[in-house]
């Protein structure tokens, strides 16, 4: 009979279901085939025209029916794919789930192809006055509901049967992370004995791609674009931008168990720290991302000496990479030689409010299959960030624990903690 | 009975055309016959309560700080400052590390000049795809961006007022606000929070903001009116407002033992999400009404009601079914504020709870007097387009 309690008497959190869409395809099948060959998602800009765009290569997911149609619909597309991978392998309804549900998406905007064509529909005034006159005499919602930030999760819930108001959040480039924390909250709490946990972020537009460019986020190696995602690499220069989504159902090990479920994995820790440094940078000493991993380690009710594989943040800008290593090194310690850890972003770039969600669930199956993925494009090492980043080739292992690194603007700071198995 | 994990508010922050903080709002909505603030003429054909007067120094020192936002974010940060200092937590850096915080926020400012631009140039253009990269290129100010992100009102937060227990933004308009409360609460009550910052603001004196309600003619036009009488006018029914709530939220044995007023108990947060295509609104109102537990007699009721026709129909006939409940729609005075609407309504219930009173009629046509101390106050939340929630608020 296993445990059905963690060590601070809560239930124990369990994953009875996975679903992931990246750039490099559909589902967990296809993902981890890419993933643990070492493919890269990282392909040239296709969806928008690149003339004066310093970046012009992406991880856009391309190949969905609402690729170009701007970053609401595909970002619902995304989510609703995900979702239905997992709670299919959960075994449950996929119209009537019965949990809450919690998304983790991007901040909405008008598209600018809806602001073209609302302007351009009419020829009195100019600018915002123009706008507001014919917004108002349009005939139908689509164009509102992709401006509503609870939009998405609305839809999602009515396809998924999902119960009470849906929870839409943002922790920017932690947020799929935070979805995740709070699904297991809502059933420690005893709120509930599942819920479904969306990260989904289909929002990688021109302007976007801009926007992150004159903040000198991006990389701008275009020529290989294959090659631009090199975390912990001397050279790295910024991270990729992608799309993704990444979904698991959460549940009560008692209730998986109950209902003869397969459990595919634990969520066993959730810790989070803000940063009160800078808008975009951390603090200097690292040490509010030192906070969340052992807040995380807390959580879960293990030592430092008690996880086996670190799936980095790593999203290959100079900053990040730097500062995840002085706060895992702290941490852990000596023992961070020679920890795995390697970084998924090399391969599939930066889902910016998915990411935390997709690493969650390639972190399960790293665990399921014992086989790590690696960094890729490691050719080039920083010397001055000592890690086994599992270089190029995938690494065979037993794996009973994860640590997930999360960390975004704003000062947001959250890692989760994954076991294979139940205490 | 009181027990030691109930929620008790000790902190609130306000700011609305009326002015800002607990005292100037109390004031000022306890005088019969109110006229609100009003700007007919800058939005025209919309009216809006504007901004009061702030002086951003009060809450935010640095004016670097100042600099790095626009006023959405600007705003929040300050009332959130206020609620802060209302709770005795500014400035104490062991109460502000520890401290969890949860925002309800939309998005921030775009630059319109740079919006209106293009879309001028668009007219002869049509190379649209790359006439944008072009100008935003070269005409986007880079750290815009930063005021823009949902999640940056937290982050300035932290920055300001050093709150990093942990920061969470919910996004999702009147329901945001809702489930920010909810969550927090939650979190109080099973022992994971000592105490919560939790809130949003909404600044709608930019067209961005308008276009959000507008793109489903959602906005009132025409000479102004009470909340309840816009059924049928010219427009949709919503008058906007600028402005912020702010609570905090405290375990009560963490509030008693570091000796602090408290305002009220946070009793129970009901929420809910109507499928509304299918008219279940009228009747998810009043199932939420039922999970609020709510005392025998005469309840006051905080309504946050929009003014948005289908939604305030529906909110009314639900509250008009318990003839308990004597309703003030505050929206009349202080214009709808999206995502602050809930801790807003939150915040004047509590109030109204300490100071043992209630609010005169805000509609005399529509409202009825409610004689005698309030020792519960219900607050509601009913979403313009899409989601519902209330909470009861109780004597402490």
């Amino acid at each position: 009979m296993a445990n059905l309690r963690d060590h601070m008497g809560r239930p124990i959190v369990a994953v009875t279901g996975i679903g992931v869409v990246t750039s490099l395809g559909v589902g967990k099948k296809d993902n981890w085939a890419a993933l643990t060959s070492g493919k890269s998602g990282i392909h040239p800009i296709t969806r928008f025209p690149v003339d004066h765009l310093n970046t012009r290569i992406s991880g856009m997911v391309d190949f969905l029916p609402s690729s170009t149609q701007g970053a609401s619909p595909l970002t619902y597309e995304l989510a609703e794919t995900a979702a239905q991978e997992a709670v299919s392998e959960a075994g449950l309804d996929s119209s009537d789930f019965g949990g809450p549900l919690f998304l983790a998406s991007p901040p909405v905007e008008l598209d600018w192809a809806d602001r073209f064509s609302l302007y351009n529909s009419d020829n009195k005034d100019a600018g915002a006055e123009r706008l507001l006159r014919v917004a108002r005499a349009l005939k139908e919602l689509d164009v509102f509901e992709t401006t509503q930030f609870g939009s998405i999760a609305d839809r999602l819930a009515d396809r998924f049967g999902t119960r009470g108001l849906p929870i839409t959040l943002s922790t920017a480039c932690a947020s799929g992370a935070t979805a995740i924390q709070l699904g297991v909250e809502a059933i420690r709490r005893g709120e509930c004995d599942k819920a479904l946990s969306i990260g989904a972020d289909g929002s990688a537009t021109a302007e976007a791609l801009i926007r992150f460019s004159l903040l000198s986020a991006l990389s701008t190696h275009n020529d290989i674009p294959e090659k631009a995602s090199k975390p912990f690499s001397k050279d790295r220069d910024g991270f990729v931008l992608a799309e993704g989504s990444g979904a698991l159902v959460l549940e009560s090990l008692e209730a998986a168990l109950a209902r003869g479920a397969t459990v595919l994995g634990i969520l066993r820790g959730c810790g989070e720290k803000a940063d009160d440094f800078h808008r975009t940078r951390s603090k200097p000493d690292g040490s509010p991302a030192i906070a969340a991993v052992r807040a995380a380690l807390a959580d879960a009710g293990l030592g430092e000496d008690e996880i086996d594989y670190v799936n980095a943040h790593g999203t290959s800008t100079p900053e990040n990479d730097k500062m995840e290593h002085l706060s895992l090194s702290t941490v852990f310690g000596e023992r961070i030689g020679s920890m795995p850890i390697s970084s998924n972003k090399s391969m599939i770039g930066h889902t910016l409010s998915a990411a935390g969600a997709v690493e969650a669930a390639f972190s399960l199956l790293t665990m399921r299959e014992s086989v790590i993925p690696p960094t890729i494009n490691y050719d080039n090492p920083d010397p001055a960030i000592v890690l086994d980043v599992v270089p190029n080739k995938k690494r065979n292992a037993e794996v009973g624990t994860v640590l997930s690194n999360s960390f975004g603007f704003g000062g947001q700071n959250t890692c989760l903690v994954m076991a294979r198995e139940p205490v | 009975m009181s027990s030691p994990h109930d929620v008790v508010i000790t902190g609130i922050g306000l700011v609305s055309s009326l002015g800002e903080g607990p005292d100037a709002h109390w004031q000022k909505l306890t005088q019969p016959g109110l006229e609100p603030v009003l700007e007919a003429t800058r939005f025209a054909p919309y009216t809006i309560h504007p901004l009061p007067e702030i002086d951003w120094n009060l809450q935010i020192a640095k004016r670097g700080d100042q600099r790095q936002m626009e006023t959405w974010q600007r705003l929040g940060t300050y009332v959130a400052g206020l609620a802060l200092d209302d709770a005795g937590i500014k400035g104490n850096d062991e109460l502000c590390a520890t401290m969890d915080m949860v925002v309800a926020a939309g998005g921030g400012e775009r630059d319109e000049a740079v919006d209106a631009a293009i879309l001028a140039a668009s007219e002869a253009r049509n190379d649209r795809d790359v006439l944008l990269n072009e100008k935003l290129t070269t005409e986007l100010r880079p750290t815009l961006f930063l005021a823009q992100l949902s999640n940056l009102l937290a982050g300035n937060i932290s920055i300001v007022h050093k709150v990093t227990g942990s920061s969470r933004t919910f996004m999702g308009e009147e329901g945001a606000g809702v489930s920010a409360v909810e969550t927090a609460a939650a979190r109080i009550r099973s022992g994971q929070s000592t105490h919560v910052l939790v809130g949003g603001a909404f600044q709608t004196e930019h067209s961005d903001m308008l276009l959000g309600y507008e793109l489903a003619g959602y906005l009132h036009r025409g000479p102004w009116k009470p909340v309840w009488q816009r059924q049928g006018g010219e427009g949709g029914g919503v008058v906007t407002g600028s402005g912020g709530a702010f609570l905090v939220l405290e375990q009560r044995e963490h509030a008693q033992s570091r000796g602090r007023k408290i305002y009220a108990e946070l009793g129970p947060v009901a929420s809910g999400r109507a499928r509304r295509r299918r008219g279940e609104l009228n009747a998810e109102i009043a199932t939420l009404l039922k999970q609020a537990a709510l005392p025998s007699g005469e309840l006051l009721t905080i309504s946050g009601a929009s003014g948005a026709h289908a939604a305030t129909a529906a909110e009314k006939a639900a509250l008009d079914a318990n003839p308990a409940l004597a309703v003030r729609a505050f929206s009349t005075l202080t214009g709808h504020m999206k995502e602050a609407q809930f801790p807003f309504a939150v915040a004047l219930a509590a109030l109204a709870v300490d100071r043992k009173a209630a609010y005169p009629v805000f509609d005399a046509t529509v409202e009825r007097a409610f004689a005698g101390a309030p020792t519960s106050v219900l607050a509601t939340a009913i979403g313009y387009h899409q989601f519902e929630g209330l909470g009861l608020v109780k004597a402490a």
